[in-house]
């Protein structure tokens, strides 16, 4: 099976509420289930995504798996997203440098 | 000198368009020359610590670019630009491309369309890009999100649990 996009993980706002509930509390998928309109089964299949890429934690008490958001893949995202104006902005910085540099040659002349 | 020029980064989701806007402190004709010219293009182009290693390069519409993007390892990206349409100082388009180092096309990546505009203005120079993907794929899906608006937020909230956790 081909790796999940994160991203498209997140694009959905099911999703993102289910993230945004399990940041605080570890939640059993009913006790998620329970927020949403929807079935559980809709919810269910969410919650597989969400854990297919990573970005909850599982944990086991009794019978009862609850799961939690998985910080440190949230904050991969972050940085990811961040990391697009970033390229940019290092790039012109550098195109500000040779520009400056074209310009003093040109002054020598 | 670190003025405050202006840059834009925006996306166009409905039409699979990145656009990047950005003022340069200098003449239009040395902008030009740093898009344009090789030996100019290869001391930005790549983010440090990478650089770009241009192989070939035939500035001219239905010519090519071939240039790498080495890492500091020495590790190699090869990529094709496919000059579509040039208007001197001005405008220039063309179609990128992963590939390998003798410019055989990779197809498991789709090619994107870009867009690069020239305008003077006053004493300093415009640069308009427009990227346009086939399909935005992972971008896409980040614009879905309100990626500017509603996702900042929700991050900084994100970091609010994330610092009150962290204690």
């Amino acid at each position: 099976m081909m790796k999940r996009d994160i991203f498209q993980a997140i694009a959905d706002p099911t999703r993102r509420a289910i993230l945004v509930l399990v940041a605080t509390n570890a939640l059993t998928p009913n006790a998620i289930a329970d927020q949403f309109n929807t079935t559980r089964q809709a919810v269910s299949k969410h919650i597989k995504i969400l854990n297919e890429c990573e970005l909850l934690e599982e944990k086991k008490v009794g019978r009862e798996i609850y799961y939690q958001l998985k910080i440190d893949k949230m904050k991969e995202i972050d940085k990811w997203l961040a990391q697009f104006k970033e390229i940019w902005e290092s790039r012109f910085n550098q195109l500000d440098q040779v520009l400056m540099n074209l310009k003093s040659k040109e002054n020598e002349i | 000198m670190k003025s405050n020029l202006l840059m834009n980064f925006t996306v166009d989701k409905e039409n699979s368009t990145v656009k990047v806007k950005r003022e340069f402190n200098a003449s239009l004709d040395n902008v030009w020359s740093a898009w344009t010219e090789p030996e100019i293009l290869d001391q930005w182009w790549a983010p440090a610590p990478w650089k770009a290693k241009t192989k070939s390069m035939e500035f001219k519409k239905g010519g090519r670019r071939l240039y790498a993007m080495v890492g500091p390892q020495g590790e190699e990206h090869w990529a094709i630009a496919d000059f579509t349409s040039i208007t001197p100082k001005s405008n220039f388009k063309y179609l990128d491309a992963f590939s390998d180092s003798e410019g055989n096309l990779n197809k498991d990546f789709p090619r994107s369309d870009w867009n690069v505009n020239f305008s003077e203005q006053g004493d300093s120079t415009i640069v308009d890009i427009a990227i346009k993907h086939e399909n935005l794929s992972d971008l896409e899906k980040i614009i879905e999100m309100g990626f500017k608006e509603g996702f900042t937020i929700a991050m900084e909230g994100l970091d609010e649990i994330f610092a009150t956790r962290a204690k």
